[in-house]
């Protein structure tokens, strides 16, 4: 467990030296803020026609959402890819570490950087607390942002295990986006045709907007997000140790 | 008593129909550098990843210092330092902190003074906290031989440690390896035949995924410098008095039966040992058909024994092999 924390470490201080994830986290930080200026914007405007309206945390949760769908390939394209780029997963694979300690420290680095930025946003919640009459309900922004950080954790998952079959950056992230675009949208043809609840079970959206983000702690959800998680850690072992075959 | 590091017997390994290395042999002891001389695509690199615990063999078995390399991979890694060819290096970090990161993956206790003391060793305490990005190759070679011994391995195997360096560089990376030599068991791959002579105790000239020669450098060199070869065909098989014989004449340096009725008779320089061999072979009631002076380097014996290789009959596998291995690149001057 030492190594895997080695490797997250180094991971982790590796984004504060690399452009490409500063620029990722800045604009991250960038848009949210924007969208959150437009929404306050926008709920005091509603407040004036209709006295008694008041945004809730969901106005800073949901944007980021689709935020983190954007920005997640962005930060976990590297983590293999660009060991296998450089052949500086030689010397990796050929120190004393299983292969799976590797990956759970590549994903745990990433992981914990998305974590940071996303609770650097709880700054948005508290403004917006102090601008609303009588203060929000912290119920929903508790659930909302674990389920933002359960959903980093299924995200930056995947990102690794995508990372592992590409030596180019570039292509892990958008075969990386692809795929959360895809389980992103997965329900919805199902939703409208009347369809297999399956594909409505993949979708990672019909496990956050109606349930955590409305302040609903679902064990299901969180049992989503862990198994996806898990499953993205696997393939990236099993794939990182495929590739000792070749 | 010899303590064996590295063993390995019959490894074989395929990239699918590409035999890269065909039932491999060799054993080096404690203490011993092993030079692995062959052309490029001769199998040197998938033969010492296969020993690092990078990549599992086809078929056969590897150990160092008596751990399997499949079943106890982890085992082996702790107990191998590599260089792969290319060193590669994270190009963001500072050396000081690439060799701590490796240092802690590798479990080194004390991490940060044992650092400090292999940049002592390869001569880089004032580059500590330069970027290795800003490095020279001969200096990131430096850094690679760093992180390989950082862990006091008990085997080292270093991929053609001086490979793009520039002739002072060479001398240092050289007289580093045979300073770390003294303490570990080293593999080096090399296809600088001049470089295996001068650090290696024991040459493997491998070609085509095959041991092709095995012989310490002191007879390598024995055919190589300044030496007269003398081929000698006979009528029939050379007896063993014959031998002898040739053996204590007067500047003979070395006789050996090539076939069944060849010799190769190396002679020192400066002596003109023909009459007497001619002599010697007649008393001894042989009959003498053939009789030439050959001079050869080691770079003529290393491709003929690559030639001879090539044209024995290929096997099915073989057959199929894809990269045509360059005939030895042309071999560096020694400085």
């Amino acid at each position: 467990m030492r190594t895997v924390w080695i490797i997250a470490r180094r991971e982790f201080t590796r984004y504060f030296t690399t452009p490409a994830a500063y620029l990722a986290a800045f604009l991250f930080l960038l848009i949210l803020g924007i969208i959150f200026y437009a929404n306050v914007a926008a709920s005091a405007l509603q407040a004036s026609m209709y006295p008694g309206y008041a945004p809730g945390a969901e106005i800073i949760i949901n944007p980021m959402v689709t935020l983190l769908v954007f920005m997640i390939p962005a930060i976990t394209m590297r983590l293999l890819a660009e060991e296998q780029r450089m052949g500086t997963i030689e010397l990796l694979l050929t120190s004393p570490i299983r292969d799976s300690e590797l990956v759970l420290g590549k994903w745990l680095g990433s992981f914990l950087f998305v974590g940071a930025l996303i609770l650097l946003t709880l700054l948005y919640p508290l403004a917006l607390n102090q601008l609303v009459d009588p203060g929000i309900d912290w119920g929903p922004v508790i659930t909302g942002y674990l389920g933002l950080l359960l959903m980093a954790a299924a995200f930056t998952a995947l990102g690794t295990a995508i990372s592992s079959l590409f030596s180019n950056q570039i292509a892990a992230f958008v075969a990386t986006l692809v795929l959360f675009l895809v389980l992103w949208l997965i329900g919805f043809p199902s939703q409208t045709l009347n369809g297999s609840p399956i594909w409505q079970y993949l979708d990672f959206s019909q496990h956050f907007y109606n349930t955590l983000a409305q302040g609903i702690l679902d064990l299901r959800d969180v049992i989503y997000y862990l198994s996806i998680t898990a499953l993205g850690i696997f393939a990236g072992t099993m794939i990182v140790e495929t590739r000792r075959w070749r | 008593m010899t303590q064996t590091m590295i063993q390995v017997q019959n490894l074989t390994k395929t990239y699918g129909p590409r035999v890269a290395i065909d039932n491999l042999t060799f054993e080096a002891s404690k203490g011993e550098i092993v030079g692995f001389l062959g052309p490029n695509g001769a199998g040197k690199t998938t033969t010492m990843r296969i020993l690092t615990g990078y990549m599992p063999p086809t078929s056969g078995m590897a150990r160092i210092a008596g751990y399997d390399v499949v079943e106890a991979s982890l085992e082996v890694r702790k107990r191998v330092g590599y260089m792969p060819e290319t060193v590669p290096l994270y190009t963001d970090m500072s050396v000081l902190d690439y060799l701590i990161f490796m240092g802690r993956l590798r479990r080194v206790p004390d991490v940060e003074n044992r650092a400090w003391e292999v940049l002592e060793r390869v001569g880089m305490e004032d580059r500590a906290e330069s970027f290795i990005g800003s490095l020279s190759k001969g200096m990131r070679q430096r850094v690679g031989l760093a992180q390989a011994i950082i862990h006091q391995p008990e085997v080292l195997i270093l991929d053609e440690p001086t490979i793009g360096l520039d002739p002072t560089q060479v001398v240092e990376v050289r007289q580093l390896i045979q300073e770390i030599g003294q303490e570990h068991t080293v593999l080096l791959s090399t296809h600088i035949l001049a470089e295996a002579q001068q650090l290696c105790d024991r040459v493997l000239i491998i070609n085509q995924g095959r041991i092709v020669a095995e012989d310490t450098p002191a007879n390598l060199q024995l055919r190589l410098q300044g030496g007269t070869r003398i081929l000698v065909v006979l009528q029939e098989t050379p007896r063993d008095d014959l031998l002898q014989r040739l053996q204590h004449l007067a500047g003979v340096r070395l006789v050996e039966t090539v076939g069944e009725q060849r010799l190769e008779i190396i002679a020192a320089e400066g002596h003109e040992v023909r009459p007497q061999v001619a002599r010697t072979i007649l008393e001894s009631g042989h009959n003498l058909l053939e009789m030439r002076q050959a001079e050869m380097s080691l770079e003529e014996i290393f491709l003929q024994l690559i030639q001879e290789e090539n044209a024995a009959p290929p096997s099915s596998d073989e057959a199929d092999t894809a990269e045509e291995p360059a005939p030895a690149e042309s071999p560096e001057e020694e400085a």
